[in-house]
């Protein structure tokens, strides 16, 4: 375990200049108007690149067993099966038009 | 009978196969799952309901909320990070405070990624945000209008990952006045490492919060 910590130390500042660069790429790309469809694609994959870089260096998911990686990529996977799960309840164009008054109408009733 | 003698001897031979240090480690994980599970569930009830607000519409979230100080605030995290590592390399080579130095920095960058929370929620108040309405103009001026389920949408989130941070800054506490106390060696400093694998995980939900809420 120390051993590891000793080989990994000049990685740290490393991983830390990739997240500082990812975040200012970031707001590069989420300002700019343009596709919602490309910018969703390109935020998410910058999330994600991040969210590796955390997990993997410093949180050492790396180093430890691949078992563990395997185990706690799991609620990501179902995370994303759960948005898969409910957008087409939801983004169902044609239904919507008609859900919608009575939403702003419940919305008044809340008031 | 035959089966009480079997349990019996099963018992016998039974050696546990989690360490003190990696048992601690992996009830952590557990946590963490568990915890990536919430998150997951309000990040996606967050996309369901934007996706869903239909003819109301749903006012883009740059509208409202400033991005600058959020970036600030991402990068403070990214660098408590940065001093939570730092902490626990320093106690991997036998150096006690250093590794309190970088614990202390690390709490430090909790608890001021929380006083710019309280100070945006603040803000964000009196500019009409509230759990059942929205800013009637803009950042830009413009006049807006959607759906109101963007207030209780987002104070949920964030104030859900607020309440980690306030929970990771105490629990980072406790173990810098444990390290202060002379606890932590180069020989038994896994509950350092603990801590530090909470302590990413609000960054990484952080990171996630951020692009979601923020930037989409």
């Amino acid at each position: 375990m120390a051993q590891n910590g000793h080989k990994e130390h000049p990685k740290y500042m490393y991983i830390f200049l990739w997240l500082a660069i990812l975040t200012a790429i970031e707001i590069g790309v989420a300002i700019p108007e343009y596709s919602v469809v490309l910018k969703a694609i390109l935020l998410i994959g910058l999330a994600c690149g991040k969210a590796f870089l955390v997990a993997a260096y410093f949180m050492h998911l790396k180093l430890e067993k691949r078992t563990l990686a395997v185990i706690v990529i799991t609620p990501f996977l179902i995370c994303v099966f759960l948005v898969i799960m409910l957008m087409p309840d939801l983004t169902n164009d044609s239904r919507l038009d008609e859900v919608a008054p009575a939403a702003e109408s419940a919305d008044t009733n809340a008031h | 009978m035959e089966q009480a003698t079997t349990l019996e001897h099963t018992e016998d031979v039974y050696e546990p196969s989690l360490t003190p240090d990696s048992l601690g480690k992996l009830g952590m994980w557990i946590f963490l799952i568990g915890d990536t599970m919430s998150f997951g569930a309000l990040l996606a009830v967050y996309a369901a309901l934007r996706a869903g607000a239909g003819a109301l519409g749903w006012v883009p979230p740059s509208e409202i909320l400033g991005i600058n100080l959020t970036a600030g605030m991402t990068f403070l995290l990214i660098c408590s990070s940065v001093t939570m590592v730092k902490a626990l390399e320093s106690i991997q080579k036998g150096n006690v405070s250093r590794m309190c130095t970088f614990l202390g920095l690390t709490i430090l960058g909790g608890v001021i990624f929380l006083g710019l929370q309280a100070y945006e929620w603040t803000h964000l108040i009196k500019h009409g945000l509230t759990l059942t309405g929205i800013p009637e103009h803009g950042l830009s001026g413009d006049t807006i209008s959607g759906s109101t389920l963007f207030g209780p949408t987002f104070y949920t989130i964030t104030g859900f990952h607020g309440l980690h941070v306030t929970g990771g800054v105490i629990y980072l506490a406790v173990i810098l006045i444990n390290g202060l106390r002379g606890r932590y060696t180069a020989d038994f400093h896994h509950e350092v490492e603990i801590v530090g694998l909470y302590w990413h995980f609000v960054d990484l939900i952080w990171i996630m919060v951020f692009t979601f809420i923020y930037l989409l």
